[in-house]
Parts: structure tokens; C-alpha cells; sequence
């Protein structure tokens, strides 16, 4: 029983930090058709830098906001400078993001060095909690809440401003919005600033689990692809059920079948795409 | 004029001497050129680096010159990728004309250029694990002076079971050939001695989060040991602790697992973890001091695994170069050589069976602090350990090579 217990919560932290990494993505996806293959490099680089704020500032949610804003300033100036040169371009997107991937990973090598650098847990949340006398990372249960919280910070973003409208229209037919006079040009460069932004600070969240290393760029790239193509490119609902869909998945996966631990993770992907193309909650014009 | 016979071995008599003679003149008291196949990007490149570092060190020492002729270096970096390791090494060939490789560094990358360095007939020193080069496959080409994947894991399970008395253990490692051969060796040791494996693990190599393995540990164990390789060593005992498990089961390491580049970014919760290596940057030999003192002053860190290997390596080649009076170009006699010495290197004496692997001594060692850093103090050794333990190399061979199923465990329990 403790072991499910334990199971259950650890596939919820993991489901919590996918969507911290997915929902940028799918949000740049969504409405930019943009598969922005550098959205593992801005997490890792957002890690990295969370690692140099905490040297001077020992403060974990500070280096999470300046991880996010520094990689808010890279992703807009990514997409104002490189990406909007490529518009509808749909290849030559995908093959400048991928190198862009490359240089920042070697950026992140001569800077940083090739040992992995621990991020320290916060020292409120250092203590194991204890549940059903089995003693769980409360570090992973916090992820878990700020991955809600996002959630529903975004929901309401998505839904309740005028912004988030201007956003989903755009999503739903970018032509008609641009005729009804929506700033679709400024829109993109917000909604890109946004997606980095996610994604830097999640890369710093995730450290105290994840740490920063070589690599990390390359390990979290697929889960946010999988956990995208899962969900429906563009839904904020499809980001954060794939996440915990997957994060479940794997979990138990891994437990139960140790076997296919590698192919665990895109099973699921397989069948919903195979029988939703469109993924769990993709809107039907994408 | 008829072109006969005379004529023609007498043209071919000249073109010889023009081009063929003065070839050899100019390599014999040209200086000698050394490749190192290293990983300088990508996710292996920590311990890569530490191989440039460590062999320049040891060139620099030198003067860059062994057995009275110059040494020139050069360079190749793979990436840790095989098919990129394989064009590296050839350009290093037939670009660089190397005469000697270094490296590689990874067994995958080994394995890749397995048949070219037979087909080049290329002098290799290598760093790489892979068990059956060595083994059931040797390359007649290839002398391995740091060890097997299992060949400090052997000692390390007798250890395991003689001195720390545990009895019942669970191995975990990284899903490759290294992490299964490494397993292997142990759990064949420690289950011979009567010890049992009850549970066996191998999370993928780039495994996201090891939180739902430590889930699935057995509590009710003497110790586990951990074979990984890189930072997954690191990453595995930080997510062990936040789950409250340190102190309550006992971790000892491969060779790879705590090694010194994994320590210098670990605090006190590493304190007192045993591993087994066939190097220490603690080990108390003069040569040993002197390499890691000038590391240390250079680098700011102690040497660790990478590090040692090619200052080894370079030692060796060194001591077989003084014998053969710097004629590296006689191949045969270079493997002879470098085959039957006897060499005192930082990790203590070795030499070499014949199917080309190191033998040398094993250190047992256990985390400490030392000046404020943390160090592999050595606490036991095991003098002169070959690839094949205790066992008698004919009857080993016959075995099938040490894998994720060989040899089979009896023991686990559901």
C-alpha cells in the first residue's frame, strides 16, 4: 500500500514538472506552428543561470524569476531576429532551432564545465515528509503545487483576459485574426517571450530534482514533444492532462514493466495519435 | 628500348630509394605522433577534458619528449557519438598520421572502430571498459592500461562480502554493455562467496528521474551497489536521500560511480561511501603525489578516473619507447613490448597479461574530508588484479562474456 502511495505521489511531481516544461511549448506550437526544438536548451540555460543566481543570492524562487526573465529576453529576441526571417518556413524553423540547440549546449559546456552542478532544495522544504510512515521528498510535493498554480495562472490568462482571447483566436485562424485587426505580430513575440519564460523557470524548479548538467537540453526536449502530441498542440488543458498522463505512465510504467522502460514512453503517444491525430484536446482547425 | 625485366626491377629499385627510403629516415628521428581520442562536447565531455589535461601534464613534464625524441600531440574529439569517434580516428590516421591512439573513451566509441584499428594495424592505449576486446575478441592491436568494466568490481564484491559482511544486496546501473558487464563480475563474486542478489535494476542511461526506482528498492538489504557512469551516479544518491533512505541502506560504488570529478560537487551527505577504482588521487606513491599536486595546482581539482587514465597511458607508452630506443615504427615489436613490461605508474605498479589488459593493484576506498574537500581515501587494496579475478583465464573465457543475463540471477526475489 505505501508503495503505491509513494508511486502515486512521485507520478504526480513528475506529471507537475512535465507541465512546466510542456506548456510553453505547446504554446508556441499552438499558435506559431513553430516546433521550437530549442525549448530543452532554454530550460537547461534557464537551470544554469538559476545555478549562478543562487551562488549570490541563495534564494531558489529569485533565481527561478531571473532564470525566467533572462530566458524571456533570449526568446524574444530569438524570435524577433531569426524566427520571423523564417515565417512559414516550416523546415528551415526546425533545422535553425535545432542549431541553436547546438550552440547553446556548447555555450553551456565552455561556461559551466561538463560535471553536473547540484541545485540545492530550498531548507523549508528539505525534511522528507512522512507518508503513511513512509518518508517522501516534500521538495517534489511543492513542484506539484506550483505546477497547479501555473496551471491555473495560465487558465486564466488563456481565458479571462483579453490577451488570451486575442491568443486563442490567433490559434484558431490566424488569417481572420489578423483581419479583425489583432496584432498577431506582437502577439507572437509575447506569446514566445511567454513559452521561454516557462521553461527557464522550470528548468530551475526542476534542479533540485533534475540538477544541471550536459544533457539536459537533449532529456527533456522528447518529454515535452510527447507530452504535446499527447495533449493537442495548443491546448492548455491538453498540455497539463498529458503531463500527468504521462508522468503516470512512466512511473508505473517503469515499475511494472521494467522491460519497456524506453518504449514506455511514447506508447501512449502512439495510440492517441493513432486514433486522434489531432491529439486528447487538439482544437480541430489546427 | 624494350622495357625487360632488368630495367623495370631497376626503375622500381629507384622509385623505391626516392620515395620509399627517405620515408623512413624522416620517421625515424621525426618526432613521434601521439593521437588522443577524446569527447571535448556533449555529455561525456567532463571526464574527456580531464584526459586532454592529464596526458598534456604529463607531456609538459616530459618536455614533450620520449625516449629522445619529440612528441607531438594531436587531438580528436567524438563527441561521444561511435560513427563520429570512427571519422575522428581516421582523419587522426590518415590526416595526422598519428602512430599511436590514446583513447578511446567510451565503449561504444571502442567498439565502433573495433575493425579499423585492425585494418590500420593502429597502436591503441586504451581507456575504454569493453570486456570482450580484450577477451573473447582481442585486438592484437590494443593494450588497455586502465581496466575492464568488472575488474575493479570483483574485489569490490569480495570486500563487500568478507569485510562489511553484507549478505543480501541489490545492484543498480545504467542500461549499457558498461553497467551490465560491471554487475555481472559483482554479483558473480558476491553470490560465489554465498552472498545473494535479490534485486537487479538498470534505469535507462538518460533516465529523467530515478524517484519510481528508488521507489521499488528492496529495504530489507545490506547495501546496494551502484555502477553508473557520468553524473547519473550523483543524480541516483541526491534523489536516494530526499527520500530519507541514507543511513538506512548502505551504497558502495563502481568505479565511476563517486569518482573524484562526481565529488567535487557533493557535500557531507557523500561522507563515508565505499567505492572500489583502480586509482585514487589519495594514493601514497611518489609519482602519484607529484601528478596530483601539479593537477591540482593547475586545474583547482583533485585527478580523478579520466585524468589518470591517460597519464597512465602515457607512462606506459613512455617505458615502452625507452626499451625499444624510441623505434616506434615497428609495430610487432611495439606490442610485444608495451605487452611484457613492467611499469611503475600513479596507480602503482602494472603490466600486462596477454591478451593485452592491465594488471594492477584495486583500491577499496571511502569518502572523507581532507583539507575541506572531499577525497577517496584508500582504506584496502587488492594487489595485482587481472580481468579474471581469481578465476583461470582459460575457464573464463569459456564462459559467455558478462551481460544484463550472464551470469543468470538465482536469487531475486519478486
Amino acid at each position: 500500500m505505501q508503495y503505491w502511495i509513494i508511486q502515486t505521489l512521485n507520478s504526480l511531481a513528475l506529471g507537475g514538472l512535465l507541465f512546466l516544461l510542456a506548456a510553453g511549448f505547446s504554446l508556441i506550437f499552438g499558435l506559431m506552428r513553430i516546433a521550437n526544438l530549442t525549448h530543452g536548451s532554454l530550460y537547461m540555460l534557464g537551470a544554469y543561470v538559476g545555478v549562478t543566481v543562487l551562488r549570490y543570492v541563495p534564494d531558489l524562487w529569485a533565481a527561478a524569476l531571473v532564470g525566467g526573465l533572462v530566458m524571456a529576453v533570449l526568446g524574444g529576441l530569438m524570435e524577433r531576429f531569426i524566427l520571423r526571417a523564417l515565417a512559414g518556413n516550416a523546415l528551415g524553423q526546425v533545422l535553425v532551432t535545432l542549431g541553436i540547440s547546438f550552440i547553446v549546449a556548447d555555450f553551456c559546456l565552455v561556461v559551466w564545465g561538463g560535471d553536473p552542478i547540484p541545485v540545492p532544495t530550498p531548507p523549508a522544504l528539505q525534511r522528507p515528509l512522512l507518508v503513511g510512515g513512509v518518508a517522501f521528498p516534500t521538495y517534489r510535493l511543492a513542484v506539484l503545487l506550483i505546477a497547479i498554480v501555473t496551471a491555473i495562472a495560465l487558465y486564466l490568462l488563456m481565458e479571462r483576459t483579453r490577451i488570451g482571447a486575442m491568443i486563442r483566436a490567433g490559434v484558431d485562424d490566424m488569417q481572420m485574426a489578423r483581419a479583425v485587426g489583432i496584432p498577431v505580430s506582437r502577439l507572437f513575440t509575447m506569446v514566445f517571450c511567454l513559452g521561454a519564460a516557462l521553461a527557464g523557470a522550470g528548468g530551475i524548479i526542476g534542479g533540485p530534482i533534475m540538477s544541471a548538467y550536459p544533457g539536459l537540453d537533449a532529456d527533456m526536449l522528447p518529454l515535452a514533444l510527447i507530452v504535446v502530441m499527447l495533449g493537442g498542440v495548443g491546448s492548455l488543458l491538453g498540455a497539463f492532462v498529458g503531463s500527468f498522463l504521462i508522468g503516470a505512465v512512466y512511473t508505473f510504467g517503469t515499475a511494472l514493466l521494467p522491460d519497456l522502460a524506453y518504449v514506455i514512453l511514447f506508447l501512449p503517444m502512439i495510440v492517441v495519435i493513432a486514433f486522434r491525430p489531432r491529439g486528447l484536446f487538439g482544437r480541430q482547425s489546427v | 628500348m624494350a622495357f625487360d625485366r632488368r630495367r623495370f626491377i631497376q626503375a622500381s629499385g629507384a622509385g623505391a630509394a626516392a620515395l620509399g627510403f627517405p620515408s623512413i629516415v624522416r620517421s625515424q628521428s621525426g618526432p613521434i605522433r601521439v593521437g588522443l581520442m577524446t569527447v571535448k562536447t556533449g555529455p561525456l565531455a567532463s571526464g574527456g577534458i580531464d584526459m586532454e589535461r592529464a596526458l598534456v601534464q604529463y607531456l609538459k613534464e616530459h618536455n614533450y619528449t620520449m625516449a629522445g625524441r619529440k612528441v607531438d600531440l594531436f587531438v580528436g574529439d567524438s563527441g561521444g557519438v561511435p560513427p563520429q569517434a570512427r571519422t575522428k580516428i581516421q582523419e587522426l590516421v590518415e590526416r595526422d598520421k598519428i602512430q599511436i591512439m590514446i583513447g578511446p573513451l567510451d565503449t561504444a566509441s571502442a567498439l565502433a572502430v573495433d575493425d579499423y584499428i585492425r585494418q590500420q594495424h593502429l597502436l591503441t592505449l586504451s581507456v575504454a571498459a569493453a570486456e570482450d576486446m580484450t577477451q573473447r575478441k582481442p585486438n592484437p592491436w590494443f593494450t588497455r592500461g586502465t581496466s575492464t568494466s568488472s575488474q575493479s568490481a570483483m574485489p569490490l564484491a569480495d570486500y563487500c562480502y568478507k569485510t562489511l559482511k553484507y549478505r543480501r544486496m541489490v545492484t543498480l546501473a545504467d542500461d549499457i554493455a558498461y553497467g551490465h558487464e560491471m554487475c555481472a563480475g559483482f554479483q558473480r563474486v558476491f553470490e560465489e562467496a554465498g552472498g545473494k542478489i535479490v534485486q537487479k535494476m538498470f534505469p535507462p542511461l538518460t533516465v529523467p528521474d530515478y524517484g519510481t526506482y528508488i521507489a521499488q528498492l528492496k529495504r530489507n538489504v545490506d547495501g546496494i551497489f551502484l555502477g553508473s557512469a557520468g553524473s547519473n551516479g550523483f543524480r541516483f544518491y541526491r534523489q536516494f536521500n530526499e527520500y530519507g533512505l541514507k543511513g538506512k541502506i548502505a551504497v558502495v560504488g563502481g568505479m565511476t560511480a563517486f569518482d573524484e570529478a562526481v565529488l567535487r560537487n557533493m557535500g557531507d551527505e557523500a561522507l563515508g561511501i565505499i567505492t572500489a577504482c583502480w586509482y585514487s588521487a589519495e594514493i601514497e606513491n611518489a609519482i602519484n603525489k607529484h601528478f596530483a599536486a601539479n593537477f591540482r595546482v593547475d586545474w583547482g581539482y583533485d585527478p580523478g578516473f579520466y585524468a589518470a587514465a591517460t597519464y597512465v597511458e602515457a607512462a606506459v607508452l613512455d617505458a615502452t619507447l625507452q626499451k625499444l630506443k624510441g623505434k616506434i615504427e615497428d609495430k610487432e615489436a611495439f606490442m610485444k613490448t608495451v605487452r611484457s613490461i613492467k611499469v611503475d605508474t600513479a596507480r602503482g605498479p602494472v603490466s600486462f597479461d596477454r591478451y593485452g589488459n592491465v594488471v594492477g593493484t584495486v583500491y577499496i576506498r571511502k569518502v572523507e574530508r581532507k583539507d575541506g574537500r572531499l577525497v577517496n581515501r584508500v582504506i584496502h587494496t587488492y594487489p595485482n588484479v587481472s580481468q579474471f579475478w581469481t578465476y583461470k583465464p582459460e575457464a573464463f573465457l569459456k564462459n559467455p562474456v558478462y551481460s544484463r543475463d550472464w551470469p543468470p540471477a538465482k536469487n531475486l526475489e519478486p
